[in-house]
């Protein structure tokens, strides 16, 4: 079954073929990053005018990449949320309007459903029944938690951050330290050469016991990277110069190694607490060179599998909500269309 | 005008809560303070008061997060809008429902569309005593 995936939650328009939620055909990508540089962030109204003028554009090349035609796929997905409503829409309508003019089914994913299935899309992934249950790490800009994983489509919620993504974490962190955005792979660069002990940057909820906790999530697999970002501002504004050369280097190196280290502990205790037979990162962070060396590293320590996701298909993409649709036919899931975008949409068991 | 200080977190969450308490269905607000002032605590605080169990997390890329609770809250950052129009655009003013609280930062990026009695909570940090004031005031209110 070859289906047509759409993309459009945020900056990035993508459209691909993947044929049984596997096989990537084509992964067409127009990314918006050089539009929204100048302003150190996403604007919604510069993304969803861009969505507009370069969608159709991808659809057509991901069709012709995958030697397919209009006419010779089976079906539409399309992402429905979580992400920027005026974004959304654009992907949404643009599905919607596909599936009726070619009389094809419509299938809403859930844009971390895409993420968390992302890990399966490449040759020598297991299969899933051979890894479950299964603990994902999801860390994106928007988004960073823990996610047990059952079987395909059965979500519990471990752990989440309370404040940050750990994306925006380092894009803020790149942004005190003036380097740019986005902030990942910029740190990742300025880092090479530095010191990652050079400044000991907190990992988040360390202390034991300060103030009282009223989350449903476990607080030892919980998350908390705003207080890493005030200790950077603090610790730059201490030096009283502007820190460059090596000095620049090992303070982006030791953030770097914060956020990373504090994503792997809460999985390390994950791991520890229940009966896991594998677990996998993805998201736009899971490309972070040291997140990737230290969660290979834990696997290896405890001798549980891990499943990266393909560097191609980390930040988003549409192949993986392709893919994420696909189960949902295999498994007969996806018998309602969706009417409407959700900006806020939660992860949900498949019913 | 109504002016706090506080000198822990856990101070910033009882005043958050106290003010969770006597504010009424339809309260919008807008938070203003630096990157670090503790915005973040005090809206945690706030929704905490309100029974919400699930973590308030940055609404920075996708500008609104939706919670229920006792009441439901939106918690909006506008900080990535380029003007009114756009938060028009967004529907913007749906948000500001009578039955719900809404949080706002960054609420400058939408002036115009805001409520006449909108709630401002100014926070300013102490670098040395790290001590919070927070200046509670309405629109309109005799300074």
């Amino acid at each position: 079954m070859k289906i047509l995936g759409l993309e459009s939650s945020c900056d990035e328009t993508a459209a691909a073929v993947v044929e049984d939620g596997r096989v990537v055909l084509s992964n067409a990508i127009y990314s918006q990053i050089a539009k929204h540089r100048p302003y150190g962030g996403v604007v919604p109204e510069i993304a969803s005018r861009n969505h507009v003028a370069k969608l159709p554009g991808i659809i057509d090349e991901a069709l012709e990449a995958a030697g397919e035609t209009y006419d010779s796929i089976d079906a539409i997905a399309v992402t429905y949320g979580p992400g920027l409503a005026s974004s959304l829409l654009i992907g949404f309508s643009a599905a919607k309007t596909l599936a009726q003019r070619l009389n094809k089914p419509l299938i809403g994913v859930n844009h971390h459903e895409g993420h968390l299935h992302s890990v399966f899309m490449k040759e020598d992934a297991p299969t899933e029944d051979e890894v479950f249950p299964m603990l994902g790490l999801m860390v994106s800009g928007g988004d960073s938690s823990l996610i047990m994983m059952r079987g395909v489509g059965q979500y519990e919620i471990l752990g989440s951050t309370i404040d940050d993504a750990a994306g925006e974490a380092l894009d803020k962190g790149a942004s005190v330290l003036k380097l740019g955005y986005p902030g990942g792979p910029i740190i990742q660069k300025t880092a090479e050469g530095g010191d990652p002990q050079a400044v000991r940057f907190p990992r988040g909820l360390e202390s034991v016991d300060r103030g009282k906790w009223i989350y449903k999530y476990d607080r030892n697999l919980c998350f908390s990277f705003s207080g890493l970002k005030t200790s950077l501002l603090t610790h730059v504004k201490n030096l009283d110069h502007e820190p460059e050369g090596q000095e620049l280097s090992d303070i982006a190196a030791s953030y770097q190694e914060a956020v990373a280290d504090a994503l792997t502990m809460r999985v390390e205790r994950a791991l520890d607490q229940f009966d896991i037979k594998s677990f996998s990162c993805a998201g736009g962070v899971s490309l972070n060179k040291v997140l990737r060396e230290k969660l290979t590293a834990l696997s290896e320590k405890t001798g549980v599998p891990l499943l990266l996701c393909p560097p191609s298909l980390c930040t988003d993409n549409a192949a993986m909500i392709a893919g994420a649709a696909y189960e949902k036919v295999r498994l007969n899931k996806a018998t309602e269309e969706p009417n409407d975008v959700n900006p806020n949409l939660r992860l949900e068991n498949w019913q | 005008m109504r002016v706090v200080a506080t000198n822990s977190p856990e101070e910033t969450w009882e005043l958050a809560a106290e003010l969770a308490n006597e504010l009424p269905a339809g309260t919008v607000m807008a938070l203003h303070g630096d990157l670090g002032a503790g915005k973040t605590c005090f809206i945690q605080g706030y929704a905490a008061a309100l029974g919400i169990d699930e973590p308030i997390t940055s609404p920075t890329y996708t500008l609104i997060g939706e919670y229920e609770g006792r009441l439901p809250l939106h918690h909006l950052d506008l900080y990535r809008l380029s003007g009114p129009e756009e938060a028009l655009g967004l529907g913007l003013d749906e948000y500001f429902d009578i039955n719900g609280i809404t949080a706002i930062e960054w609420a400058e990026r939408a002036e115009g569309l805001l409520p006449d009695d909108l709630l401002h909570i100014e926070i300013k940090t102490d670098d040395e005593t790290q001590t919070r004031t927070f200046r509670i005031y309405r629109d309109g209110d005799n300074a």
